[in-house]
């Protein structure tokens, strides 16, 4: 199912009464392409559960509208839009046995779509298999771990088979190792049963892993829309730049001149027919060259050893962050005591953003 | 050394006081019991109290269910005292569920307009004392003719079935239950009435088993309301009434031991459920409740 | 959608305003007229309106008996049984084994008749023709405690009722002592404070909230006392002379010809009323400046 947002805004009032009213959701325009694994990816406070309550009919938009496919549901219940919905916490009812969960929305279903047990029955069983806790039917919440009450809480947003799966933060709550294995299991369940899903996270490499697509959102407005490595490669503004990346990109001052890149008093890199302006320039740690004769000199800090690859860690008088990062090879050989060391620069790791906007120049 | 004997000197003395009052509290039942097995001959021919019966029987017992007092056709005797008692309980406590359930849920979980004036005004109810408020009602259902034949149940069942104070306290139980449960509910087409009795009653379940048992407790033990609107009408006796009427006009003043096995009988009860569910009545008691 | 939940709201709320309103807010409104209405005309309307209630009341000698029954037995039942409970709750903090029973045993009298168990007492002090009874044969003393002088029947009463309200506050004053931080009495004692400066320096301060909690529900339970007087001496509490505010409001209402007079109960009732509320009012004031609120 293609979900489509247009012009969406939520308003919430503001705490105090002479304050403004707090814009969770700034004029959303975005279409999610059916059967497609989406990460909306965003610091915490960023309206991204907002969107997310939006989409199941939690809460209302202030303006805008949502469509399922062609149809409007920007005014329908939550029970309306057959969406699934997999809480942070789970929300597993904690009175009720696993099968007892699952087939809990299940017994909500009126009319024609109403269920005998059995099939009840046969379709909660069906989904434990998907979801690999058919074992544990018995059993109640507290008597699982983490990662089988998830399972569960994915089960039971599974089972009656939505338009639209949403999951916020999914993953937040299990521990790091169990975190990359539901990881892969997430992105399997989803290829599985086709469901357009979108995930909630604030956690840039669990969204560049296994989406399809991402979204970028920070303050209630849609920073950049695309697939994981395409927004990686061409971030459209200095906080996409930033957000995503481990280590993160580093930031320098640094100005247009003469179809150059100057930062301080080196000129670094040629931008050829370029108009002249005060920029920020941002360099992925990948983007150095050791090079002795490179143009870019930095202030040499310390080696750090990863194995394939070595972390130089270096300062500049212009640099916006604490430390320059940069990985380079570990074939490169840095002498002990070694005071400067001078880089040249891979022009499509370099991005330039302009000093005001903070748009991609 | 010294200090070590100190210890055990006073270790012993603290139980021995303890058990001071162990024996102070449960004298009186020991007292009704043995009182009941009692031969009324031997107990009428006792010039100082024996502790113990010599000739232990249960005929006390087979007499005060015997026991007739009333006029003909507005007769009282203890078993319909005991079926009084009953239905009273299990009504005013079914009833006072259905009403305070429904209000508890409004205030956790709904969201409408004059909610905090509303609850503010609740609270302030909690005050007053119900010997203010008596008169009236006593007015209230003598007009309404709720004290004459079977409408008497009415009578003694209405004034009671609401209570603030387990409103409020169920409240803060449901409170309590995290706002993704709701949710995830509503994602799934659950009905707010649904939501209530499938989710939040059974997560509420031992606070609403506390809020019964302490209901039950007060219940049986009733008797200024039900003797104020009863005034004599005996058929419609709690086992409260009933053991002061017999005790003032009955077989109390001469049956000494057919008097004891009644006061045993009507506190049987309530002793037994408070050996089953004592944990609870006494969590439930310590949150907030007070006698009567 | 915003007033449907609106109108769903004050559904489920509907039975208990409905109750309340009829049961609880109306007569609060009813009984202040009703206490201000002096007399009525053969018809049934009200003659005269004024403070005449007030006035009967104060000066009935049933009520001023009443009321002195009442005042000397807070005054007696409430300490006694606060300090009691104290040193139970005490002594059952300081042991381990067979505490439990000992619980159980002490909040036996919460969930017992009233009525019941007050009968029993009057038999125990009862002096008969025949017997003067066990209370008297184990003192070796021969006192009408039922039916004699006024101290006498005083002093049952006040036993009884210390009896019937320790449980709540034995209950109440062990969990407070077992939640007092046990970190405390380990600094005190590695600073090596004495038992008794432990408990005045320490866990007095920190459950004083508990005591003067059951102090005020404490004596606002003693002011509404009627049931256990009526357990021990009878219902025609006047004739005894053992009568308490709360049982000359209903003795008011109790077997009066044209079915009570409402606006003496009336007046009574809300002469009750502004005594407990002055003096809880007064406790409040007090605890505030002495409490110690963690």
């Amino acid at each position: 199912m293609k979900v489509v947002l247009e012009n969406l805004t939520k308003r919430f009032p503001s705490r105090n009464k002479k304050g403004e009213d707090v814009i969770a959701v700034n004029n959303f325009n975005f279409e999610i392409p059916d059967g497609q694994l989406i990460g909306l990816l965003g610091p915490s406070g960023c309206g991204k559960s907002t969107t997310l309550n939006l989409i199941s009919g939690l809460e209302t938009p202030t303006s805008g509208k949502i469509y399922f496919g062609d149809e409007d549901v920007t005014n329908l219940p939550p029970e309306a839009r057959g969406v699934g919905l997999v809480f942070q916490n789970y929300a597993l009812y904690p009175h009720l046995t696993v099968e007892e969960n699952i087939i809990f929305p299940l017994q909500n279903l009126k009319g024609d779509k109403k269920m005998t047990k059995e099939a009840m029955h046969d379709k909660a069983v069906e989904t434990a298999k998907l979801v690999q806790i058919d074992g544990l039917m018995e059993r109640k919440p507290k008597e699982l771990s983490g990662g089988q009450q998830q399972r569960v809480a994915i089960a039971r947003a599974l089972v009656k088979i939505p338009r639209v799966l949403l999951l916020d933060e999914p993953l937040s709550n299990l521990d790091a190792r169990l975190r990359l294995q539901t990881r892969e299991e997430l992105r399997r369940i989803q290829r599985d049963t086709g469901v357009t899903t979108i995930f909630v996270t604030h956690d840039q490499e669990e969204a560049m892993s296994i989406s399809d697509l991402i979204i970028v959102m920070k303050d209630g407005v849609v920073h950049q829309i695309g697939k994981p490595q395409d927004v990686y490669d061409e971030p459209a503004n200095l906080f996409v730049a930033q957000f995503l990346g481990t280590p993160q990109i580093n930031v320098f001052e640094g100005r247009i001149q003469g179809g150059k890149v100057w930062i301080g008093n080196e000129a670094v890199l040629d931008v050829p027919g370029k108009a002249d302006r005060d920029v920020w320039v941002g360099i992925r740690p990948e983007g150095f060259i050791p090079d002795e004769n490179g143009p870019f000199t930095c202030k040499m800090d310390r080696v750090e050893v990863m194995g394939r690859d070595v972390s130089v860690v270096s300062t500049h008088e212009k640099m916006t962050g604490k430390s320059i990062r940069s990985i380079v090879s570990a074939e490169n050989k840095f002498k002990p005591g070694q005071e400067a060391v001078r880089f040249s620069l891979k022009p499509y790791k370099v991005f330039l953003f302009d000093r005001e906007s903070e748009e991609r120049v | 050394m010294i200090e070590k004997k100190n210890a055990r000197l006073s270790r012993v003395l603290i139980y021995f006081f303890l058990v001071i009052w162990a024996v102070i509290v449960l004298f009186p039942f020991y007292w009704m019991v043995m009182t009941s097995v009692k031969k009324t001959s031997a107990y009428d021919s006792e010039l100082t109290p024996k502790m113990i019966a010599e000739e232990p029987t249960l005929e006390n017992y087979e007499n005060a269910f015997k026991f007739r007092e009333g006029t003909q056709g507005k007769e009282g005797s203890l078993g319909r005292y005991f079926i009084n008692t009953i239905i009273f309980t299990v009504v005013t406590t079914g009833l006072m569920m259905l009403v305070i359930v429904p209000a508890a849920f409004a205030f956790a979980r709904l969201q409408f307009y004059g909610k905090k004036a509303l609850f503010a005004l609740f609270l302030s109810l909690m005050m007053i004392p119900s010997e203010l408020v008596i008169i009236t009602n006593y007015a209230t259902v003598v007009g309404l003719g709720m004290n004459k034949g079977n409408m008497t149940y009415l009578g003694l069942i209405l004034p009671s079935v609401t209570s603030v104070f387990y409103i409020y306290l169920l409240k803060e139980n449901f409170e309590a239950i995290p706002d993704e449960l709701y949710n995830a509910a509503r994602v799934d087409g659950t009905s707010d009435l649904k939501y209530l009795l499938k989710v939040m009653v059974p997560i509420s379940q031992p606070t609403i088993v506390t809020i019964v048992i302490l209901k039950v407790i007060e219940c049986w033990n009733s008797f200024v309301w039900p003797r104020l609107i009863l005034q004599g009408n005996k058929p419609y006796y709690l086992v409260s009434n009933g053991i002061q009427s017999i005790r003032e006009n009955g077989f109390g003043r001469q049956d000494v031991p057919a008097m004891m096995a009644a006061v045993v009988l009507v506190s049987l009860p309530l002793i037994v459920l408070f050996l089953v569910f004592r944990d609870k009545i006494m969590a439930g008691v310590s949150r907030g409740g007070t006698k009567g | 959608m915003k007033k449907k939940n609106n109108m769903k709201a004050w559904l489920y709320l509907l039975p208990a305003i409905l109750f309340l309103g009829v049961f609880m807010v109306y007569p609060l409104i009813d009984v202040c007229i009703y206490s201000l209405e002096e007399s009525y005309a053969a018809d049934g309307t009200v003659a005269s309106i004024g403070l005449g209630n007030f006035r009967d009341v104060l000066c009935d000698k049933f009520f001023i008996q009443a009321l002195k029954n009442t005042f000397i037995l807070v005054i007696i039942t409430v300490p006694l049984s606060t300090g009691l409970s104290l040193l139970i709750a005490l002594g059952l903090s300081s042991i381990k084994t067979v505490k439990k029973a000992f619980q159980t045993i002490y909040f036996l009298p919460y969930v017992t008749n009233t009525l019941a168990v007050g009968l029993v007492f009057m038999y125990l002090f009862d002096k008969t023709d025949r017997t003067s009874g066990l209370v008297n044969m184990l003192l070796g003393t021969d006192i009408d405690f039922i039916d004699g002088e006024y101290w006498m029947k005083m002093l049952v009463t006040s036993l009884y009722t210390v009896w019937i309200v320790m449980p709540f506050k034995i209950l109440i004053l062990t969990s407070a002592l077992a939640s007092v931080n046990q970190d405390y009495y380990k600094a005190a004692k590695v600073d090596g404070a004495s038992s008794a400066r432990i408990f005045r320096k320490i866990t007095l301060p920190m459950i004083s909230p508990t005591v003067f909690y059951l102090i005020i529900t404490g004596f606002i339970g003693a002011f509404k006392a009627y049931s256990d007087e009526v357990a021990l001496f009878g219902s025609k509490l006047n004739v005894a002379g053992m009568n308490t505010i709360v049982g000359y409001v209903y003795d008011m209402l109790y077997d009066q010809p044209g079915g009570g007079d409402f606006g003496n109960a009336s007046a009574a009732a809300l002469i009750l009323f502004a005594i407990v509320f002055t003096i809880t009012v007064i406790n409040l004031r007090f605890s505030r400046n002495k409490v110690q609120y963690m």
